[in-house]
């Protein structure tokens, strides 16, 4: 179970990861401390383990930048939740073993305690006594995510097959 | 059977298979790459991988344009990393001075119906000679390297038909920027765009070059050019005349979507902070004091580019209160640029030239923004903290507009100064 952080549409990589850390991606840890530093200044050091970060349309549009949703990973976020995602961050999320879940954010309040239920693909509200329900990621997708990640997965099978 | 689009085409071509939009394949990559910002995750993650070679070196390029010379410890101790991994493995080495991947991708790589993949967003620039390019993270391209392969959906295709002479004052940038505001940052997410028309076949592959590169601004996974005349003769100048190849949709092909543009009515159109849909024409926005003006990048630092912001420069000096700085796209550009005087009347006007690469777009040198400042650049993005400074402000505009803009000091349309 963890909390809700609510952010908008449109929140860019370079929100997410901004460009004045760039000399840091070779330092994850000191770049994670500044996740989502462009949207919100004090998240980094508010986010707890378990937590959830949630959005509107289009969340991580821009740069091709894994960076983005390593850091997001490792400041602890369970998930992230939109209502839609960009392709690439979506795919990167996806690739480092990050549950990327498309759904109705509107009824989501930040602060809202969350509990994530990947197999049966649901959301439950547990201060608003709801469920969202999201789609199943595609079965390549959700292939990659079951053996936690694409590093994972080509070191299993020594291959791309799907 | 019906028709194919150029995308089912091309991915059917490189997976030994017919496809149709929709379906998911694994499919052989032509070439990889990465630049200096998303390089050493990607050999952090091959390493991971127990997979340190690449599949194909010679197809398989590392590129230095984002901190390019690099201005930081940090930053230099990533490139003799990266440079240390391309000698083990005979990785193709693009240093810094070479300039931006995408154009050296043009120049030298791409060839038409290749599939190309990228870290970096705006790898579908090569989408200008009809390649399949895309942008991948550093875990996805990690695999095309050590692979050769990758997997993808071969994506629904919104035809995009521009028809119509291109009025005075009016660009390539211009066709983009008024396709992105009218479809929305994510109006084409994982769609392909494939652009058509009487306006498209008149315009040069550098032209072409600044559309593809922002098809990924609509969200598109690829922004394509039909390999037509035009791309045959760009390949040639580049000594490359072999690599070309005829391909296009069938004309019965199904688009999920047809969009028109009539391009004899479009204007000088912008991007307000701090989106890329957020466009307005020029005279929507009225005046706007800038102090920085930023010519180059992935979108628009060629030398057709640079020739636009000289034919309105030339003879005449930048406003007072504005510094404008100009970063060719590539070392081919930088020469001939240099040889042909161009370079010699931006100083003259004073500008200031930088080494090609990135420049001030990436936030991290050669022009990070101050507080409250306002930049006028022809880059492809303009997020807030974009140009290293979450309190400043970037419109986006074609070097048209950006050199108009140098002389008067406020955003003005260029066919003021015309």
């Amino acid at each position: 179970m963890g909390k809700a952080w609510k952010f908008g549409d449109n929140i860019s990589t370079d929100l997410i990861a901004p460009g004045m850390y760039f000399h840091l991606r070779s330092n994850l840890p000191e770049l994670a401390k500044h996740v989502l530093e462009g949207a919100r200044p004090d998240f980094a050091s508010l986010v707890q383990d378990g937590d959830f970060v949630v959005a509107g349309e289009n969340f991580g549009l821009g740069s091709s930048r894994e960076h983005a949703p390593v850091i997001i990973k490792m400041a602890g976020t369970r998930a992230v939740l939109a209502k839609s995602f960009a392709r690439i961050f979506y795919r990167n999320c996806i690739n480092i073993g990050l549950p990327a879940m498309t759904c109705d954010t509107d009824g989501i309040d930040e602060g809202d305690e969350l509990e994530l239920d990947m197999e049966n693909g649901i959301i439950l509200d547990k201060t608003k006594g709801k469920e969202i329900t999201f789609p199943p990621l595609p079965p390549v997708m959700n292939k990659i995510m079951q053996e936690g990640g694409l590093v994972a997965y080509i070191k299993a099978h020594r291959s791309l097959e799907i | 059977m019906e028709g194919k689009t150029l995308s089912e085409k091309i991915i059917g071509e490189h997976c030994g298979k017919d496809v149709k939009a929709g379906e998911v394949v694994v499919v052989n990559v032509d070439l990889s790459y990465v630049q200096d910002g998303t390089g050493p995750l990607t050999v952090r993650r091959m390493a991971e991988m127990g997979l340190e070679k690449a599949y194909d070196p010679q197809r398989t390029v590392f590129f230095f344009d984002h901190a390019s010379p690099s201005p930081r410890m940090e930053l230099s101790n990533d490139h003799e990393f990266l440079r240390d991994f391309a000698r083990k493995t005979g990785i193709i080495l693009s240093d810094v001075g070479y300039g931006i991947s995408h154009h050296n991708v043009l120049e030298k790589y791409a060839r038409p119906c290749d599939i190309i993949v990228g870290a970096d967003s705006h790898t579908c620039t090569g989408g200008a000679l009809g390649a399949f390019a895309t942008g991948m993270g550093s875990t996805d391209v990690a695999v095309a390297i050590a692979l050769g392969r990758t997997w993808m959906r071969v994506p629904d295709t919104y035809l995009v038909e521009v028809s119509g002479r291109l009025p005075k004052g009016v660009y390539s940038k211009d066709i983009i920027l008024h396709l992105i505001g009218k479809i929305t940052s994510n109006g084409a997410t994982y769609k392909a765009l494939e652009f058509t028309g009487d306006t498209i076949a008149a315009l040069s592959t550098a032209a072409r070059s600044t559309i593809a590169n922002m098809a990924v601004e609509s969200g598109a996974k690829v922004g394509l050019f039909p390999p037509d005349g035009e791309t045959r003769k760009f390949l040639g100048l580049m000594g490359r005349e072999e690599a070309f190849r005829e391909l296009g949709s069938d004309e019965d092909a199904v688009f999920e979507k047809r969009i028109e543009i009539n391009a004899e009515e479009l204007e000088p159109t912008i991007a307000c902070p701090h989106l890329v849909d957020n466009t307005k024409t020029v005279s929507e926005v009225g005046k706007v004091k800038v102090d920085e003006v930023f010519i180059g990048t992935s979108c628009n630092g060629r030398l057709e580019d640079l020739h636009i912001a000289v034919s309105i420069l030339k003879g005449n000096r930048i406003s007072r209160d504005t510094r404008v700085i100009v970063t060719p796209a590539s070392r081919m550009v930088y020469l001939e640029a240099l040889r042909d005087g161009t370079i010699e009347t931006l100083v003259e006007a004073g500008a200031l030239v930088t080494a090609p690469g990135c420049g001030a777009c990436v936030g991290v040198h050669e022009g990070v923004l101050g507080d409250g400042d306002v930049c006028l650049a022809t880059q492809p993005r303009n997020f807030k903290g974009r140009m290293g400074n979450p309190n400043s402000f970037i419109y986006l505009g074609s070097p048209a507009v950006a050199a108009a803009t140098a002389l008067t000091g406020e955003i003005t349309d260029p066919r003021e100064v015309m």
